[in-house]
């Protein structure tokens, strides 16, 4: 190894020579390659231009133990990507040369263009009614499926559906759980002191239950498995653009829509206000024991007031709202996932463009729902 | 005198209870082609990968450039890696990245060389390997089976290195594909005096480019020598590998060209 570790410690050297009987000369010694060029390549690259300039020099290669692509290309750029005329080179370095002698094609450089801002506008436009263009193709595509299927009940994929269940459903009940009974102590601890100034205190109840049940519950909810679940449907479906998997089902003639979407839709559907009806459980349980804390509220009179306090109408309405949530989530999840293209780059901003998308969508829905139910479920 | 650029002593590597390498001891000499063939599972990748020290063995120590990837420091082992160059099975280039970045992308992360040089010298090693300037804006993407492996070997020599290691490098091209794209590493073996280790279950480039032919099978190396070596060798999977339909025709298309020549 003595020789190959004692190349990388020896530099290219540079000398320039001027005597009466040889002329002015260029002595390159050592090795010209890409690793021992190191932090001097800017100072050598700079001397061989100087050098170059006066044509008639003679350069004398002969000292040169190794000279390697990057080496070579170094002095052709010097030499104003020509060979010199007086030019002494080791035959076994003559190959390296010769293949540099055509010339190089640049590379196309990329045009700026004015117009470059109105066109991105123009492309953002195009992109967004693309978006909306093939989200309607999938709800149509669904829609036609259902219909298909609820002749065929054979054909419904029980199986998907169910695994679906569970794993957006049973397995997020831990986290809907700990962020829904937080909110609720945050939001009965903080009630308490201004109701305690009017000398309302009993009115918790009915703050609590309207607010959790009717909006807090649904959107906390469909806020943690957006995140959550959606993330997961569109990066599976992502990879599975990726590895050609969704193409082996096309060709076997499995629908994407029965097989993969339409699961994923009704699960969520279903498992959404399970979700809800359990976060708003605990909310209330943790906004419970705030308001005994606080206010001295017995648990039981909390619980007997309850229902007087909040119609039902409010808890029918917070899941009905919960369902259309779930299966939003779902569609915009699909919805990305497909449009995936098979590079790392294209996974990453389509996952994190589904949940925005999902989460806004989910906020929007829920507004709609408030203007169009405003009359429902009101107390007094 | 002969130096060994990879050299592998008494190497183990064990899954659980299931024992890949048993005492497997292999050395890889300046300026040859060695290839590593084995049947599936036999741990050719494997033993590969710990060439690259991307998998560490269970026992016994893999040296290249003289320095062993075990028990290196870090810088000793990122200075080698400089050395080698890698051309992964699927290409395994950057996605994200247009193919002129992703040949340029190890000479900017070397930080030496000027922008112009780097443009330059990604040029003509598009060019070394068949690609033209035209292509250099695209994304991976967009290039065909054949043209990633290119751009992959492209990437793999943007350093320069001595070494050079080939994870079948045919393996999913067409005949006529992979039969230029063999010529094409041994063009550039030649012209680059590199030192090649590869894995390849493709007879037809085996025969082509390797000096000599390692055998995987059993757990251990049962042959290991030139070509016409380890063909007369009687051990029940060279005979099957070498013996069969597939292996004799392929011998028999190169001692015909043999003759010819």
């Amino acid at each position: 190894m003595s020789e190959s570790s004692g190349t990388t410690r020896l530099q290219p050297q540079l000398r320039h020579v001027s005597s009466p009987e040889t002329g002015e000369r260029v002595e390159l010694s050592g090795p010209w390659i890409l690793r021992a060029f190191e932090e001097q390549l800017g100072e050598l690259s700079r001397q061989l231009a100087e050098y170059a300039r006066d044509a008639n020099r003679h350069w004398d290669l002969t000292n040169v133990t190794r000279i390697d692509h990057a080496g070579a290309l170094l002095l052709w750029r010097a030499w104003g990507g020509q060979r010199v005329r007086n030019l002494t080179l080791r035959p076994e370095h003559e190959g390296i040369f010769s293949g540099l002698s055509a010339p190089r094609a640049r590379a196309p450089k990329p045009a700026r263009d004015w117009r470059a801002p109105i066109s991105a506008l123009g492309d953002w436009l195009l992109d967004v009614s693309d978006h909306l263009l093939h989200f309607v193709l999938l709800v149509g595509r669904i829609a036609i499926d259902t219909s298909r299927l609820s002749r065929q009940p054979r054909d419904i994929p029980w199986l998907e559906i169910s695994a679906n269940i569970y794993r957006t459903g049973a397995q997020a009940l831990g986290i809907t759980a700990l962020v829904g009974f937080l909110v609720g102590i945050v939001l009965s601890y903080l009630s308490a002191q201004q109701l305690k100034t009017f000398g309302a205190d009993i009115f918790i109840i009915n703050l609590l239950g309207v607010s959790i049940i009717r909006e807090l519950g649904p959107v906390l909810a469909a806020v943690l498995i957006a995140g959550r679940s959606g993330s997961a449907m569109t990066a599976q479906l992502g990879v599975m653009r990726v590895t050609e998997e969704l193409d082996a089902m096309t060709v076997m003639g499995i629908p994407h829509t029965v097989r993969l979407i339409l699961p994923k839709v009704l699960a969520l559907a279903v498992s959404l206000p399970l979700v809800v009806a359990w976060t708003c459980a605990v909310a209330l349980f943790g906004g419970m024991i705030a308001a005994q804390w606080q206010l001295g509220i017995p648990y039981s009179l909390f619980l007997v007031r309850l229902p007087e306090a909040v119609p039902i109408a409010n808890l029918w309405l917070g899941l009905g709202k919960s369902v259309v949530f779930g299966m939003a989530i779902a569609l915009i999840a699909c919805h990305y996932g497909l449009r995936i293209e098979p590079n790392t780059e294209s996974l990453g901003s389509g996952t994190t463009d589904s949940v925005v998308t999902a989460i806004t969508m989910v906020i929007i829905v829920d507004a709609a729902f408030a203007v169009m139910f405003s009359d429902v479920g009101s107390f007094l | 005198m002969k130096r060994s650029l990879v050299e592998v002593n008494n190497l183990w590597t064990r899954f659980g209870d299931h024992v890949v390498h048993r005492d497997v001891s292999l050395s890889v000499e300046r300026g040859e082609v060695l290839s590593l063939v084995g049947g599936s599972g036999s741990g050719k990748t494997t033993l590969l990968r710990q060439m690259m020290g991307l998998e560490i063995p269970s026992a016994g120590e893999v040296k290249v450039f003289g320095v062993s990837l075990q028990n290196s420091d870090a810088d000793e082992v990122q200075r080698i890696r400089n050395r080698w160059g890698v051309l992964f099975q699927q290409g395994a280039l950057f996605s994200a990245l247009t193919v002129f970045d992703n040949v340029a992308l190890p000479l900017r992360e070397l930080g030496t060389v000027d922008e112009d040089l780097i443009r330059q010298l990604v040029l003509f090693k598009l060019e070394m390997v068949g690609i033209e300037a035209a292509h250099a804006a695209k994304m991976p993407s967009d290039l065909s089976g054949g043209m990633v492996k290119r751009v992959a070997l492209a990437r793999a020599l943007a350093l320069e290195p001595e070494l050079l290691f080939l994870d079948e490098p045919t393996a999913g091209l067409d005949p006529d594909r992979s039969e230029s794209f063999v010529r094409l590493i041994e063009d550039l073996r030649r012209e680059l005096e590199l030192t090649v280790v590869m894995v390849t279950h493709d007879l037809d480039t085996l025969i082509a480019l390797s000096n000599r032919v390692a055998v995987l099978c059993e757990q251990r190396i049962v042959a290991i020598g030139p070509l016409s070596e380890v063909v007369t060798n009687s051990h029940r999977f060279i005979c099957n590998f070498f013996q069969g339909e597939r292996g004799k025709r392929a011998l028999q298309a190169v001692s015909d060209a043999l003759l010819v020549t």
